[in-house]
């Protein structure tokens, strides 16, 4: 085994680094302790941030890649770049079906000629409940154990959930832990029978190639994680230094940056994407000798493709954080430090900076339901991510010309649909919790 | 007021330029011609001749800013950014790979573009003003907070879902709209209504809960209090004064978009086979017609500085306070 660190990977964990020494600083700091504590107390953000975190978890699973040694005396290492979330869906990932088949099915969607005298039927699956053998009079029993049997595994995880994470409501009582784990209570309740009936049925159904919808899902979690982080994070140092350099400054300075990000802005967005995608996809294929896999092929493209997407969003932060670069520029403190002597940079990092943490933060948490929206938008029209790579939009788009069957296939929109829904709204609403918290102008009552 | 127009248009121009020289940038000097040439030709063993001959046929045959060869002026004309980035200013857009004259083809695309994005635009501030009107209203009670909660919960809904649903639902289950096409005239209703309503649904959420902010914030103005104190009914304290006042940041807002509405929806226009300017980009994004989309990225940018001015211009208009100077 021979582990991949893809430049999506490196820059996601980093990103967690940078989150969990933000949250230290942020804990040593007065007046962002008080707010993240109005978070925590927040019924609302603290089951949000569970459902948030359990996508995290899974991104973070999907983010450990690696590339399997080949059988035989010499080094030699599969092509194919696999990742912990691979190895652990193992079973998801290899029982592939031929073509469509509904959820928890016995049976392939499509009729297919058996036999001379049987005629067309439909064929039985490879693997989805192929252990009940003939006896298919107790598929409905069979999935209503498996059910119960899912749902008791879930009430004991969250019981042990609850368990290991006692002494931390011990330690923090007035924090909105009952929410919190009603929302592990929900999420193992969901999780418990899944787990259980995909060990023998494709709960979510199966694509036209037979690949499981439910492992596609959970494969797209990590480009929408991705898109929806690593775009702010490419974006933000130009946006905050730029914003702040162009509203401390003024002067030429700031005339210079303002045209910069008004002339940006005054191109459509998505046709500057489409334009920029274009342009990166003719570079990666006119190089293909820069990368080593089709992984770091697809890597590039989505890198690529938060590049452009921080570059077209950038300008909105920039020209808010000028604007409070602004007045802070005015501000007493900021006076004084000049008449001490401060140079300027100092002023800049020590005084203006944590004073505009907060619009940053608010401006990280808005941005990233947009952006995972964006992305299968981006996707559905051929400019987002790279075919090969799972995503949500590269799902929506395989499945939607199926919705004209007869009967139609709808398992795979509804599932990334519904995925989708679920990681938006939470963003949305912890988004919400956020501002309430960190924004000043919002009257606490 | 004329004078502050003309020095705006002024400062329009190095914006449109920069414009310019981004896309120029973007499309002539990250890719060379050639890499064009070969990833259009697509096979990987193209022949130098086949290379030449399709930048011939497109005019890419030139060097990029300075021909030494040519004499005189067209030392400068007789190059790739004066024949594809500067013509552009005279709304020469040069040819579509397919041969044709790309003005005509955005002339002929525009109506059916307006076509769906001006009702949309109308009658979704319209829907979306009344709807935050209505939260507002009934402020504080449940049917505010289920409201909220509404539009938190429809802007989390992917676009895609509201047009892949609604067609599914109007158009194949009730059959009550045709699932996609375009005619001329009177007849185009039919075919507009379907996009039109999606589009609706899709937008309401989010702007709707963005005016409820601003009436709310109006709320808290003194004046407010003033006219309740003064015993107006509410139902006159929110129409006469906080509506009138809020629409100000509101239409303000809304008027940089008008110009826009001419380059459509690249979304609803595709899925829904409407022949206008957006389904033109996104087929052109598929054929990776350059010359098309550099077109309409110009189009759109000079649109946009179009709709900024506009916005000034309308500050004074609803707001007699502003003056332009």
């Amino acid at each position: 085994m021979k582990l991949v660190f893809l430049w999506s990977d490196i820059l996601f964990f980093l990103l967690i680094a940078a989150v969990v020494a933000g949250g230290a600083w942020a804990s040593r700091v007065e007046h962002l302790r008080l707010a993240w504590r109005q978070v925590g107390c927040s019924r609302v953000g603290m089951a949000t941030a569970t459902v948030l975190l359990a996508f995290v978890l899974v991104a973070v699973l999907d983010s450990l890649h690696y590339r399997e040694r080949l059988p035989g005396a010499q080094e030699n290492y599969a092509v194919e770049v696999r990742s912990a979330l691979d190895a652990a869906l193992t079973g998801l990932r290899t029982r592939g079906e031929k073509t469509y088949s509904a959820p928890l099915a016995t049976h392939l969607f499509a009729k297919e000629s058996l036999d001379a005298d049987l005629g067309r039927d439909f064929p039985r699956l490879k693997h989805g409940g192929a252990h009940l053998g003939e006896d298919l009079a107790a598929h409905d029993s069979d999935i209503a154990a498996k059910t119960i049997k899912g749902l008791g595994l879930g009430l004991l995880g969250c019981l042990v959930f609850g368990l290991v994470t006692l002494p931390l409501r011990r330690a923090a009582p007035h924090l909105a832990w009952n929410a919190q784990l009603a929302t592990v209570l929900l999420l193992c309740l969901l999780a418990g029978p899944i787990i259980v009936l995909a060990g023998d049925y494709h709960v979510l159904g199966t694509d036209k190639v037979g690949q499981d919808v439910l492992y596609l899902t959970l494969k797209s979690v990590r480009t929408a994680l991705l898109i929806g982080t690593l775009t702010t994070l490419i974006m933000l140092p130009a946006a905050v230094a730029l914003g702040l350099l162009a509203g401390y400054a003024g002067g030429w300075i700031d005339d210079v940056i303002q045209y910069l990000y008004t002339t940006l802005n005054s191109i459509p967005g998505v046709l500057l994407i489409a334009a920029s995608v274009l342009m990166m996809q003719v570079v990666i294929d006119t190089h293909p000798e820069w990368f080593a896999t089709a992984a770091e092929r697809a890597d590039a493209r989505l890198l690529a493709l938060c590049a452009i997407l921080g570059i077209t969003s950038w300008t909105g932060l920039c020209r808010l954080l000028r604007g409070e670069a602004l007045k802070l520029r005015e501000l007493e403190y900021v006076q004084a430090a000049r008449a001490l002597g401060v140079s300027h940079a100092r002023i800049l990092w020590r005084h203006v900076l944590p004073n505009v943490m907060h619009i940053v933060m608010i401006a990280i948490v808005m941005d990233f339901s947009g952006l995972v929206l964006a992305e299968a938008v981006l996707s559905y029209v051929g400019i987002g991510v790279d075919p090969n790579t799972i995503s949500f939009g590269t799902m929506i788009n395989t499945a939607r010309m199926e919705l004209a069957r007869e009967p139609m296939v709808w398992w795979s929109l509804a599932a990334a649909f519904a995925f989708m829904f679920v990681l938006v709204l939470a963003a949305n609403l912890f988004a919400d919790v956020m501002r309430d918290a960190f924004d000043p102008r919002v009257v606490k009552r | 007021m004329l004078a502050y127009l003309i020095r705006r248009l002024f400062y329009a121009l190095p914006i449109l330029i920069g414009v310019n020289v981004i896309t120029f940038a973007l499309f002539f000097v990250v890719n060379t011609p050639d890499d064009m040439a070969r990833m259009h030709l697509g096979a990987k063993r193209v022949t130098a001749e086949a290379i030449e001959k399709w930048k011939a046929e497109r005019g890419y045959d030139k060097p990029l800013f300075w021909s030494s060869a040519a004499a005189g002026v067209d030392k400068v004309t007789d190059t790739i950014f004066y024949g594809k980035s500067v013509r552009m200013f005279a709304l020469d857009f040069g040819r579509a790979d397919d041969g044709r004259d790309i003005a005509r083809e955005i002339k002929a695309r525009m109506g059916p573009s307006l076509a769906v994005a001006v009702p949309v635009f109308v009658l979704g501030l319209f829907s979306a003003i009344s709807f935050a009107l209505l939260l507002v209203y009934f402020r504080a009670t449940y049917l505010d907070f289920a409201g909220v909660v509404l539009c938190v919960a429809m802007m989390s809904i992917s676009g895609l879902f509201y047009i892949i649903g609604g067609q599914w639902l109007v158009s194949k289950i009730w059959h009550l709209a045709p699932i996609s096409g375009y005619a001329e005239g009177l007849s185009a209703a039919k075919f507009i209504i379907l996009p039109v309503i999606i589009s609706l649904a899709a937008g309401i959420g989010s702007s709707a809960r963005w005016y409820r902010t601003i009436f709310l914030e109006e709320y808290t103005r003194d004046y407010v209090r003033t006219a309740r104190a003064k015993g107006l009914p509410e139902r006159l304290v929110l129409f006469r004064h906080v509506l009138r006042n809020a629409l100000i940041p509101i239409l303000t807002g809304a008027v940089v978009l008008i110009p826009t509405l001419f380059m459509g929806s690249l979304l609803i226009e595709a899925f829904f086979g409407i022949p206008g300017l957006g389904s033109y980009t996104i087929d052109a994004i598929n054929a990776q017609d350059f010359a098309v989309v550099r077109a309409m990225v110009f189009i759109g940018s000079a649109l946009y500085i179009v709709g900024l001015l506009l916005t000034d211009i309308s500050y004074t208009l609803v707001d007699p306070r502003i003056r332009l100077q």
